[in-house]
């Protein structure tokens, strides 16, 4: 009787075995995980026997422990969410499967995506590491109300000393500053001026070109908005920024796309039908954001990654479930397609603001990624602050710059 | 064989062998089994980590290329450290906050703890409570609390900077506009408050413990001679409290050197690339670290920032160190 039992113990273990089953770790930062949680479910009924296992983290705790767990061999997921920033340093790397190879063979799906992404998850030595889920057209927003109140029309604001004029009438009549961080400025600039197949801040063979015109016309715009007194002087992702879009404290905005919807959602709901977008001036394109999923060497379910991934990126239907859920372009063309792009959106009164994402999209260029872009970027950052907090000379931030970013170049 | 028979003939029951043996093994090594936790817990995340760091600052290493994917390069990270413009630069920020974040502290501790001592007798616990309050609070809600009352446009600090200024004699010195508290140039003084708001509380704790510990026919003495509040403060808790000054600034310039989750919050994280002013070498060691993914350099600065911490304790030891070693 006993062993019949222990029989039969045994059996239903097994069944349960056969039954269980396959967990799929994915590790994302917010808020990439409500885009996944609208497509999961699109995953389940094509493989109803995975099971998605989300780990999320905040943005820097993500890359953190991303880079920990590379680092140690340990731990990792079998997909995990690169952003922009990330994507050069974990690409050269050999931490994550080259995608180019079999068996994902990426190559057939490149031509899916917008151009410029696929250049960003290659490496120089051609290796391919992500597949691009979203990207970020950078835009203009603007308060219509501020603006209207101003008497300025947004159309003299497509040129950067139109720009600044119309800054100065909107701080005279409303007291309202021209944007938050004159830094965002330049930074527009910066990204929206870099040659194709170029990084941001290396050329072709590598060099490093942060002291060219396009960096020192970037710094003087930025400078001249601060001098004449047209930012608020509140940094990025602080509480006062927030405050400053509830407020309207400041009347424009330069951003990846992907701003409406964090507007949208918590930073100033209620400003709702207040604002508006239009193309960066001068005719600039530029792309600020985007993310990658890769699939880390040490994951144990490649073949079933690779699917997830194949599925979230290729899939019009998942790209569509997970643009509608936060608002993220995606960066699959067909999905760019999608009815869901003429529709107005509500949150910027009504405006078809998706088709002017889309036509940025398409004109920006491709990038490259570069090993020490993140090192660069932030260097950059503190020329950028001694030039505009410190007085420090144009020329002399960014030959500065250019010398330590040389120096990291090991 | 010969041998077993004979310990056979002295314990003649397996069992009781068995017995005999555990007990004379657990008495021998009992102690060393009860205090092996701490051991192993600082093996494994004390000495093997900081070995390794000691290691790794003579290696190159991209952590996202994997385990052991280093290389040697002697003392490369070393000359690059010390040659490197930004890493002087948070070392100096770091030693500026050091010094006026760290004085202060003991400046007001020492009359504090003399002052709650000598005047209150029943609130006694209850104000040094009080004070020890931001000690034991997380560093994290400090930093976000103290992120709103610093807020350039709607900051507490800046409209009582504002009301005081349309006072009349005290208008002329303050500045008309909002202050900026996160510019390179003013974060310092941000930070130097908020690490002064919240590490008093512990030294005056610290400060309070050793004046107790004072006798008082010290003090009856001197008040029979005649010696004022401010002579016995003077002539006998300064001189005896040395041995405690000792231990605190100790502590205040290990802490001090290292100072991170004040800064890093209060420049909300990424945020300090636009404010070199605020960072601090254990800052630039994270960013050296995580960002950029320099593992070696980064422990080359750690091993740097430890032996000049190292060099300050050894200065602090000859200020005050005869005193505490009772010799003075």
């Amino acid at each position: 009787m006993r062993r019949i039992l222990v029989l039969w113990a045994l059996l239903a273990l097994v069944g349960l075995g056969l039954a269980q089953k396959t967990t799929l770790t994915v590790a994302v930062f917010p808020n990439l995980d409500d885009s996944l949680k609208a497509q999961i479910p699109l995953f389940n009924k094509k493989y109803p026997d995975v099971e998605i296992k989300l780990v999320i983290q905040q943005y820097a705790d993500h890359h953190n422990a991303l880079t920990t767990a590379l680092a140690t061999g340990q731990g990792l997921p079998d997909v995990a969410a690169i952003e922009i920033g990330f994507v050069g340093r974990f690409a050269e790397g050999q931490g994550f499967e080259d995608l180019n190879k079999a068996p994902f063979n990426a190559g057939q799906f490149k031509r899916l995506f917008t151009p410029y992404t696929v250049a960003q998850a290659t490496s120089a030595d051609g290796r391919f590491i992500g597949m691009p889920v979203d990207i970020g057209p950078g835009t203009f927003f603007y308060r219509t109300d501020i603006l209207q109140k101003a008497g300025v029309d947004p159309r003299t604001m497509i040129t950067w000393p139109g720009y600044i004029a119309a800054g100065r009438k909107i701080k005279s009549t409303t007291g309202s500053f021209l944007i938050a961080d004159a830094a965002d400025v330049a930074w527009i600039n910066i990204f929206a001026t870099t040659p194709a197949n170029n990084s941001p801040y290396f050329d072709e063979k590598g060099n490093v070109v942060v002291d060219s015109p396009r960096f020192v016309r970037a710094f003087e715009l930025a400078k001249n908005i601060r001098a004449a007194g047209l930012d608020a002087r509140i940094g990025s992702w602080t509480n006062e920024w927030y405050d400053a879009f509830k407020k309207g404290t400041v009347a424009t905005q330069f951003s990846g796309a992907w701003l409406q919807g964090h507007l949208q959602n918590w930073m100033a709901p209620e400003t709702k039908g207040l604002w508006r977008v239009q193309q960066l001036p001068e005719g600039m394109y530029a792309s600020w954001g985007g993310s990658f999923y890769g699939i880390p060497t040490a994951s144990k379910n490649k073949a079933l990654a690779w699917e997830f991934i194949k599925f979230v990126t290729t899939s019009e239907e998942a790209q569509i479930a997970g643009f509608k859920a936060i608002g993220a372009f995606p960066a699959l063309l067909a999905a760019q397609n999608d009815p869901a792009f003429n529709q107005p959106v509500e949150f910027l009164g009504g405006q078809q603001a998706r088709l002017l994402w889309r036509d940025a999209a398409r004109r920006v260029k491709p990038l490259k990624a570069n090993k020490y872009d993140r090192v660069a970027y932030e260097i950059l950052g503190t020329a950028l602050s001694q030039v505009l907090d410190e007085g420090k000379e144009i020329q002399a931030a960014l030959a500065e710059a250019k010398r330590l970013i040389e120096r990291r170049m090991r | 064989m010969r041998k077993s028979m004979a310990s056979n003939r002295l314990q003649p029951d397996v069992g009781f062998n068995f017995w005999m043996r555990w007990s004379n093994f657990q008495r021998r090594y009992a102690p060393y089994i009860f205090i092996s936790p701490f051991f192993v817990l600082f093996l494994v995340f004390g000495l093997y980590p900081s070995l390794f760091s000691l290691y790794m600052s003579f290696q190159s290493w991209t952590p996202s290329d994997g385990w052991g994917r280093w290389k040697f390069v002697g003392l490369e990270n070393y000359t690059f450290t010390f040659t490197d413009p930004m890493f002087w630069r948070s070392f100096w920020n770091t030693l500026w906050l050091g010094v006026f974040s760290g004085v202060p502290q003991h400046l007001i501790a020492i009359p504090l703890a003399f002052v709650i001592h000598m005047v209150l007798s029943r609130f006694k616990t209850f104000v040094t409570a009080v004070y020890f309050l931001p000690y034991i609070t997380s560093s994290v809600a400090i930093a976000l609390i103290f992120n709103t009352l610093f807020a350039t446009h709607n900051g507490v600090i800046n409209l009582v900077i504002a009301q005081l200024n349309t006072w009349p004699l005290l208008g002329a010195l303050l500045p008309d506009q909002n202050i900026n508290w996160f510019t390179s140039a003013n974060i310092k003084y941000a930070l130097a408050v908020v690490v002064v708001w919240q590490f008093t509380g512990w030294n005056t704790l610290l400060y309070l413990s050793a004046i107790q510990a004072i006798p008082k026919d010290l003090y009856e003495a001197a008040a029979v001679d005649g010696a004022s509040r401010w002579q016995q403060f003077r002539y006998i808790t300064l001189p005896l409290l040395r041995p405690m000054m000792f231990f605190a600034v100790s502590l205040t310039i290990i802490g001090n050197m290292q100072l991170f989750e004040q800064p890093f919050v209060l420049l909300n994280g990424g945020a300090s690339t636009a404010t070199p002013g605020g960072q601090t070498v254990t800052m630039y060691m994270y960013r050296t670290a995580f960002e950029w993914l320099e593992m070696g350099t980064a422990a080359s600065i750690a091993w740097i920032l430890f032996v000049f911490i190292g060099i300050l304790t050894y200065l602090n030891n000859l200020a005050f160190g005869r005193a505490a070693r009772g010799g003075d």
